[in-house]
């Protein structure tokens, strides 16, 4: 095999799973430090930094950094009793929830004092953001303190979109989105609420400079089967229905509730529904229960507020009684695959079942609609009625348009919409300069050694091996009684350092030095997880097998290294290494060392100079 | 060294073997020798080896002298009994535990200077008398715990790190252990673990008094240039007899080897070594041959690894004297004392 060219910054960047996993890229590792020393302002900031509203994430993110985190690989088959094993990732949203929890009064101040420097000039050019959901807040976040003049639209009253609209206050109370969309708003943006924009040739015309589109997926997919319009009264879709709550015009609902639909939006609705009168609420789905698309952690939590989750129900038709809802029918279902392994839903044959309940949400699904755009305005749509977009830039067919979060692709998450947020930015920020709105500025990367003495590290390489600490909740009786009750607590700070201490240092990265090593075989002794083996060389997929632990998991690399004297190679397996150095204090050469590897993805207008702007300068690592 | 132990999790890939332990089930403490000492690896190769054996580490001892190689049990196999004797009294201390238990199995782990300096006539004895053990002498050719003094076993010619010659000539303990009647008898080199485990395995699994000794680089007082027991010059010098695979009783014997590539030797206990690679002209069975050949090579320069000499049938200490059957231990107040009347019938015999 080639050696591994570790000056190329996705080698590295890889191995650190969560951080690699994050659409935005936030530097977790590095925060997670940040925490269990205490330092919850700089942990806030780096977090604000790269994904904008750490206070709202640290509740409501979709964490696609968990189930990529090491830690979840290392806990397998180990632990006090073997085969009972859970592996469990760290608890990375919750840690972020943390830094947000112990942030300091004057935040906005420190905030402030690491923006970016102003892009002489911008001031002359002026961007329309329409809706004020994460993507368009993300956008103005990164342009305004460069001075561009930011006008952000939204519909509703208040900025936050969805993360105000559908996202219970149960698990994101209202203050928490005030005071993250406020900073935004305090960093000279101008916000227009209760203006829907109805009209883009209009807004065309009001001559923006550019104009970026975050107005999200509004249109809730409906149900169309027999009886649907005669109890359209006790019926209701689901993200309506959730918007309703926030506005107060829903206030209680029936006491048997059918929530159709196996997603987030249908575990908001049904736990919603229990502390809203709703005492028996049932969420039905047609497949099974692992094939949901609700995450594992929503399902948990609905359940044990005693939401029943029913599969394998296909539902066929409402029953009602002179329009007042009294059930469903439901045709029991069964997955099948055919040849090319494509799954199908057929009927088990088994006779129908009838469901009886008051009212039904229905949560199957969530649709774009631009109604307000015009069609002959050179902004083209495909298909399925998204932008035809540049997928890097997000700018449409129109030049001065870029679209972002869930009206670029279809419904997202908050975090996917904070990263278009930021690559909308970057493009608009690109296309206002004149450059190549394709350009991308370099991620600031860094390699540093952690060696302090013989076995002295900067950073603390002691494994914990305590298994995933629970977050508290607030009592039953609390929280299905009182909708605005937040359910999580938030971990305290004692129990938040020894969650900290599972993280494993990822971007502490091993580092191996050809030249100097000896070949005494003291790092693949010591090494506790069996990485590191020196070998004859041979090509990738023979080597995994023939390693001192076989390397099965594709999707991690192998580091090589050498040749060595003899002529061998080293090859080192990335996947369930635990960054202990403890092959660096092993090594009597110096071969390996650990150095911590920092990756920062560039934002709009800071480009290879990224370092030397006060954001980073005063971010010690 | 290290400050931190090794951290208990391990690869999740890591099987249980046939006595119900993974792997780092046999390690020990976190090693306190110096980062890269030679010494370390062979404990790591004993681990893997016992693993490989399916081996109860509470039927195992351990028993050293003093150096940095007899420190080593501390770092390995920390459910096994142990003994750390003074100073090249390891195999008087063995062979007393052995006459007392001969159903343990016994690790005899010295170093140079331990056993060919100030223990060279335990070592003899032990070895003539055939106790039933694995003796592996760490070699580094220095006293390494006292900062790197020639021992016994250094080259004449070869220089010290302070650039002092040894004009001494060598002991040569393989050399005696083939010429003092031990049954097995073969040379590893600590950073060949492929060469050094199957060695160990057929040790630990033959009966009678088994000699090992590796080639194990002092890192801190001898790997230097100038050195002959650095790890440059044993691996330009090594000159491997064979290698051996180590078959036991139960694994399924399925390769076909084409005549003569092969030699199969086995073991008292149903295992197999199966010799590759083995010159013609030599014979793992003739005592005579191998001393020769042992001697051939050091003429040449080279340093011959791999397993010289095995005598599968080898009759041990406890045949010699015709001891009892089973560990002392085992035995009642009445078989260990049998009493005045036998007493005196002994007495009656003597006179
Ligand atoms: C019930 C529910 C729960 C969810 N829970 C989570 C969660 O826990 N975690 C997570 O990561 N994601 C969650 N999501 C998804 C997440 O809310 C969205 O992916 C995200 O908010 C999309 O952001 P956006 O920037 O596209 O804008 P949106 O948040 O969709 O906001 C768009 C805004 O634009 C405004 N707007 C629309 N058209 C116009 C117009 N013409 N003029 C002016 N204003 C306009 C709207 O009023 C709205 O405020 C959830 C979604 C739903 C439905
Ligand atoms: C009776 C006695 N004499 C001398 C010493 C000092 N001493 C300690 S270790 C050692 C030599 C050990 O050499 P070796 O067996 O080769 O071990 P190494 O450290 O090289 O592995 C000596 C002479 C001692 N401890 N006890
Ligand atoms: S840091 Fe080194 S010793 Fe620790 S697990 Fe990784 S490769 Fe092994
Ligand atoms: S410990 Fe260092 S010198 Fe020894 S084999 Fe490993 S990298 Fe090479
Ligand atoms: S002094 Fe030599 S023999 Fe002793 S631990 Fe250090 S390297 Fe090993
Ligand atoms: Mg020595």
């Amino acid at each position: 095999m080639q050696p591994t060219d570790i000056r190329k910054p996705d080698y590295f960047h890889k191995v650190v799973d969560c951080q690699w996993a994050c659409p935005a890229h936030t530097q977790v590792p590095r925060y997670i430090r940040m925490i269990a020393s205490g330092r919850y302002d700089d942990a806030y900031l780096l977090n604000w930094d790269s994904n904008v509203f750490p206070g709202i994430l640290g509740r409501t993110c979709d964490r696609p950094c968990e189930p990529a985190c090491r830690r979840g690989r290392v806990e397998e088959n180990n632990g006090a009793d073997v085969d009972k094993s859970r592996p469990e990732p760290v608890a990375i949203c919750r840690l972020k929830r943390v830094a947000a929890d112990n942030r300091s009064e004057d935040i906005e101040q420190r905030m402030r004092e690491r923006l970016p420097d102003p892009v002489p000039g911008a001031e002359r050019f002026r961007v329309a953001c329409v809706g004020a959901g994460p993507s368009s807040l993300a956008v103005a976040r990164d342009l305004a303190p460069l001075g561009y003049q930011v006008t952000v639209f939204e519909a509703d009253a208040k900025g936050g979109g969805f993360m105000r609209t559908q996202v219970p206050r149960f698990r994101l109370p209202e203050h928490v989105i005030d005071e993250e969309v406020g900073y935004i708003f305090g960093l000279g943006v101008e916000f227009v609420g209760n203006r829907r924009i109805d009209s883009m040739r209009k807004l065309l015309d009001e001559n923006y400079d550019a104009i970026f589109v975050g107005s999200g997926a509004p249109r809730g997919r409906d149900l169309h089967a027999p009886g649907r319009d005669e109890a359209a009264a006790n019926i209701h879709l689901g993200i309506e229905w959730l918007a309703s709550v926030y506005f107060g015009h829903v206030k209680s609902v029936g006491k048997r509730v059918i929530v159709l639909g196996g997603g987030n939006t249908a575990m908001d609705c049904c736990r919603s529904a229990r502390r809203l009168g709703g005492d028996e609420v049932k969420v039905i789905v047609r497949s099974g229960y692992e094939e949901m698309k609700a995450s594992p952690w929503e399902k948990e939590d609905a359940e044990h507020e005693g939401v029943k989750i029913i599969n394998w129900l296909n539902p066929k038709s409402f029953v009602h009684e002179n329009g007042k809802l009294t059930g469903m029918w439901f045709t029991p279902m069964r997955a099948e695959h055919d040849a090319n392994g494509k799954r199908k839903l057929l009927p088990t044959g088994e006779p129908d079942r009838l469901i009886e309940c008051d009212e039904v949400l229905i949560a199957v699904g969530q649709e774009n609609a631009f109604p307000w755009i015009e069609r002959d305005l050179g902004l083209e749509f495909d298909e399925w009625g998204l932008p035809k977009l540049d997928k890097l830039t997000l700018q449409s067919t129109n030049r001065k348009v870029f679209f972002g979060g869930d009206a670029a692709f279809g419904p997202k998450n908050i975090i996917w919409a904070v990263e278009h947020g930021h690559q909308a930015a970057a493009s608009i920020h690109n296309l206002l300069q004149g450059e190549d709105v394709r350009q991308r500025p370099p991620p600031m990367t860094n390699l540093i050694s952690q060696k302090m003495g013989i076995h002295e590290w900067s950073y603390d390489n002691d494994i914990s091996v305590d298994e995933r600490f629970v977050v508290p909740w607030a009592p039953k009786e609390k929280t299905l009684t009182n909708i605005h009750q937040e359910v999580e607590l938030g971990f305290d700070v004692a129990t938040a350092w020894k969650e900290a201490q599972r993280c494993l240092n990822c971007d502490v990265q091993t580092v191996f030095t050809k030249d100097i090593c000896i070949e005494c075989d003291a790092c693949v002794d010591v090494c506790p997880m069996d990485c590191i083996s020196f070998t004859t060389d041979g090509d990738e997929a023979e080597l995994r097998e023939r390693l001192t632990a076989p390397a099965l998991n594709l999707a991690q690399d192998l580091y090589i290294g050498g040749p060595v004297k003899t002529g061998r190679v080293m090859a080192k397996d990335e996947d369930v290494c635990l960054h202990c150095g403890l092959c660096a204090e092993r090594c009597p050469t110096g071969a390996w060392d650990m150095r911590k590897f920092l990756f920062a993805e560039s934002y709009a207008g800071r480009g290879e100079d990224y370092s030397a702007k006060p954001a980073h300068k005063k971010v010690a690592a | 060294m290290t400050y931190l132990p090794k951290p208990k999790i391990h690869h999740p890939s890591l099987q249980r073997n046939r006595a119900g332990f993974i792997r780092r089930d046999y390690e020990g403490a976190i090693s306190t020798l110096c980062a890269g000492c030679g010494h370390d690896s062979i404990s790591a190769a004993i681990i893997q080896a016992c693993w490989e054996l399916d081996v109860q580490p509470h039927r195992v001892a351990k028993i050293s002298g003093i150096g940095c190689s007899s420190k080593t049990p501390t770092y390995f196999l920390s459910a096994s009994h142990g003994f750390n004797a003074v100073h090249g009294r390891m195999p008087s201390v063995l062979t007393g535990a052995n006459l007392a238990n001969r159903e343990l199995m016994y690790l005899g782990i010295s170093g140079d200077g331990d056993s060919a300096s100030i223990g060279i006539g335990q070592f003899v004895h032990a070895i003539r008398r055939g106790v039933d053990m694995v003796y592996i002498v760490e070699n580094n050719g220095v006293y390494g715990l006292t900062k790197g003094q020639f021992s016994a076993t250094a080259d004449a010619g070869s220089k010290s790190k302070k650039g002092a010659i040894n004009n001494d000539a060598p002991i040569d303990m393989v050399g005696m252990a083939l010429q003092l009647g031990a049954s097995f008898v073969a040379r590893g080199f600590s950073g060949d673990k492929a060469q050094l485990v199957p060695i160990l395995k057929a040790a630990m699994s033959h009966k009678g008094a088994s000699f090992v000794d590796v080639l194990s680089p002092c890192v801190a007082f001898n790997n230097h240039p100038g050195s002959t027991k650095s790890y440059d010059y044993v691996r330009e010098h090594n000159h491997a007899l064979c290698r051996m695979d180590f078959i036991s009783k139960r694994d399924e014997i399925t390769v076909d080897y084409p005549p003569g590539a092969v030699r199969e030797v086995r073991q008292h206990d149903g295992s197999t070594l199966r010799l590759r690679k083995l010159p013609e002209s030599h014979d793992t069975g003739d005592r005579v041959a191998a001393m020769n050949y042992l001697h051939e090579c050091q003429a040449r320069g080279e340093i011959v690894t791999g397993l010289l000499y095995v005598d599968p049938d080898a009759p041990d200490l406890h045949a010699h004297l015709e001891t009892a059957p089973v560990a002392f231990n085992t035995l009642g107040e009445d078989e260990l004392c049998p009493g005045a009347v036998r007493l005196e019938s002994i007495n009656a015999a003597l006179r």
